[in-house]
């Protein structure tokens, strides 16, 4: 069981969510039209470039756009919550030894605490998201039970993976739970909207492309985001 | 019934429909029949695999339901914060739900989404901006209005306009005889003020050809004296155009995109034409948005310019100050509280902000400009704008929105409004006439030419 999910099944994840995200950047990129979404892309393309650039470095820094100024819990919240998804699997102890087991490769950890830190503040802020969700009408009437499930998705690993590296519970569960459940989330992000990982610099670039080349940009004028 | 006699999926192209269409008073058979309408199921399915290309997609796919957009709508905040105005749920109820189904939808679906994409957005494109994805509702909508009237489902007033535009390539039954005769006659009842000035009908390699809208010579005649004061005052080598006249285009506002091409291609057709070294507009802000921002698209210009540098008045007016080629007299500047209408179409989506303060720097004295709250690209709609003004059916909506406005206004204690915009314009004017909160309103036009300090040579010679 463990060298099947460990192994055949984790590369078919890789594969399936590096060719997915290429697929999903591929299809947008192919699918702009200059004349349907009325954008010069194509002919005032340094324009755009710089567009694009201003529009996502305003929303990926906290505190960056106006949008975020007047939401400020929601903002911690929020880039708590990516954060924690996007840091710890990527710098933790546990799964730096795998790199250094399988390819000898020296790869950057975090300290025990701090990932321990990060995955309780994330799984903290997808609370706080979950009942966002409930409690506020405006946000309650979009919602669906796809929401829901997403969150479920991209929570579950973290959950199982804290009971794993803190050997709560029975640790064959929770490690073949949490290796599953890893790769359902990535197997899930080209498929859902989880695509955004891709998605959120490929839209919010393109608005900026919109806002650099027609919408102000060409008359020298820096969009205040 | 399939289609009715009003009320179908043929846009009106003749001047005897036109004149049906307008008997039909208030649309009262029109909407009757609307009723009845069928939807073309594959012809709908047909424009949503043609034109909903990645970025609408991608828009509609992957909103992530988070709400942030709430807040940017004017219309959700001033609507007691009804959950139904959420920018969200309004596009994904409606072409979401259109696209979902791949156009399978019923005559009250299409009802809903006519009534939501006309009376609840304004296109302002506010919403894009506070979306971390960068996803614009406003764009969406006006998409979706084409759709709809593609499918018979448009306001009245919008068929109407659209109608307009393709029987006499303007917003209201101006011909080009009309123009030139209003011109001509204002020429007349300017020069007893201003000897010497002229409005250059056809003039070849002018520095600037002047385009406006046809309300102007239609209702506010004297706005095309007031250019044409400015511009003899500042000295310039002007024209306009005997054809090719009208900037505007209520065919964007109903999503006749067909019209919205003729009408701007007809424009650019005079400036090549002409020959002029550069075109303005006047103080309008979805004339600027049809004929320079959009317009180049629809004309098919890879570019996305227009064939010559196109100005809003505004950029115009700011530099003849700043130039000197019209100077203030300090004493006559503006000594009362003022505030400035940022119009969507030309400060949120062109990029003006600075050029209207500019112009205010000149004409009030200075510590008597207030700034409304928001500002600048983060300004609230008027209330008026996307043809929602225009719209008899959707007149209570509309009311309503004007309310943000109104509190926008008060909150500055200013007791003038400066709107060069003519949507703007006229919301201010219906928001007072509304609410009665003791304001005026104006163009720019008018408060600069009763503070210009006007060169000697022009001046009118004492009677003898």
């Amino acid at each position: 069981m463990y060298q099947i999910i460990t192994g055949p099944l984790l590369w078919l994840t890789f594969i399936v969510f590096v060719v997915g995200l290429a697929w999903r950047v591929y299809s947008y990129i192919k699918g702009l039209d200059w004349k349907l979404d009325r954008v010069a892309y194509g002919t005032q393309t340094s324009y755009g470039v710089r567009g694009a650039a201003r529009s996502i470095a305003a929303w990926i820094v906290p505190f960056g756009s106006q949008g975020w100024k007047v939401k400020p819990i929601f903002t911690i919240m929020f880039f708590v919550f990516h954060l924690g998804i996007v840091v710890t699997p990527l710098f933790l102890l546990g799964h730096a030894v795998i790199f250094k087991m399988r390819f000898g490769l020296n790869w950057p950890t975090l300290p025990m605490y701090a990932a321990d830190t990060l995955t309780v503040a994330m799984l903290c802020a997808t609370v706080f998201i979950v009942i966002r969700r409930i409690a506020l009408p405006e946000v309650r009437i979009i919602t669906s039970l796809y929401d829901y499930a997403l969150l479920l998705i991209t929570a579950a690993p973290f959950v199982t993976g804290f009971m794993a590296v803190h050997q709560l519970g029975d640790h064959t569960f929770w490690l073949y739970a949490h290796i599953l459940t890893g790769e359902l989330m990535l197997l899930a992000v080209p498929f859902t909207k989880l695509f955004h990982v891709v998605g959120f610099f490929l839209s919010r670039g393109q608005l900026g492309m919109d806002y650099g080349i027609k919408r102000g940009g060409m008359k020298g004028t820096n969009m205040a985001w | 019934m399939p289609e009715g006699t009003f009320c179908n999926r043929t846009p009106v192209n003749t001047q005897e429909d036109l004149e049906a269409l307008l008997a039909d008073k208030g649309g009262k058979q029109y909407y009757a029949e609307m009723e009845e309408l069928d939807v073309d199921v594959p012809k709908l399915a047909a424009s949503l695999k043609n034109t909903c290309k990645s970025r609408t997609q991608t828009w509609l796919d992957m909103c992530a339901h988070c709400g942030l957009c709430a807040d940017s709508c004017f219309l959700y905040l001033v609507n007691n914060r009804d959950p139904k105005q959420v920018p969200a749920f309004k596009i994904q109820s409606t072409l979401g739900e259109m696209v979902k189904k791949n156009g399978e939808v019923d005559n009250a679906f299409m009802r809903n989404a006519m009534e939501v994409a006309w009376s609840q957005c304004t296109c302002c494109n506010r919403c894009g901006q506070y979306c971390p994805y960068g996803i614009d509702m406003g764009v969406m909508f006006s998409y979706l209005r084409g759709i709809l009237y593609s499918q018979g489902f448009v306001p009245w007033e919008l068929k109407i306009g659209a109608g307009m535009h393709r029987v006499y390539k303007a917003q209201m039954n101006v011909t080009d005889e009309d123009w030139t005769e209003t011109c001509d006659w204002m020429c007349e009842e300017a020069q007893d003020e201003w000897p010497g000035l002229e409005i250059p009908i056809d003039k070849e390699n002018a520095d600037i050809m002047y385009t406006v809208n046809a309300r102007e010579p239609k209702h506010y005649p004297e706005d095309i004296a007031q250019a044409a004061t400015l511009f003899h005052v500042a000295g310039e080598n002007w024209t306009v155009p005997s054809s090719g006249w009208e900037q505007t285009s209520l065919a964007m506002f109903a999503g006749d995109w067909e019209a919205c091409t003729a009408q701007v291609k007809h424009v650019y057709a005079a400036i090549e034409r002409l020959n002029p070294k550069r075109v303005v507009g006047t103080e309008c802000g979805h004339a600027h948005r049809a004929t320079v921002i959009e317009g180049p698209y629809w004309a098919g210009r890879p570019d996305g310019l227009p064939p010559r540098p196109y100005l809003h008045y505004v950029e115009w007016l700011a530099e003849a100050l700043r130039l000197g080629k019209l100077k203030i007299d300090p004493a006559k500047r503006i000594k009362q509280l003022v505030t400035l209408q940022d119009s969507c179409n030309y400060i949120r989506n062109y990029g003006l902000k600075n050029i209207t303060r500019e112009i205010l720097s000149y004409i009030v004295e200075p510590g008597y400009f207030v700034d409304m709250s928001p500002n600048k690209e983060h300004n609230f709609c008027c209330g008026g704008g996307g043809g929602f003004n225009g719209i008899g059916r959707f007149r209570p909506q509309r009311n309503r929105a004007l309310m943000m406005k109104r509190d926008q206004i008060l909150a500055t204690g200013a007791k003038l409004v400066i709107a060069p915009c003519h949507n703007c314009w006229d919301a201010i004017r219906d928001l007072e006439e509304e609410f009665k909160i003791g304001i005026k309103w104006s163009f720019l036009k008018p408060l600069v030419i009763s503070m210009l300090e006007v060169p000697e040579h022009l001046k009118p010679k004492e009677e003898e």
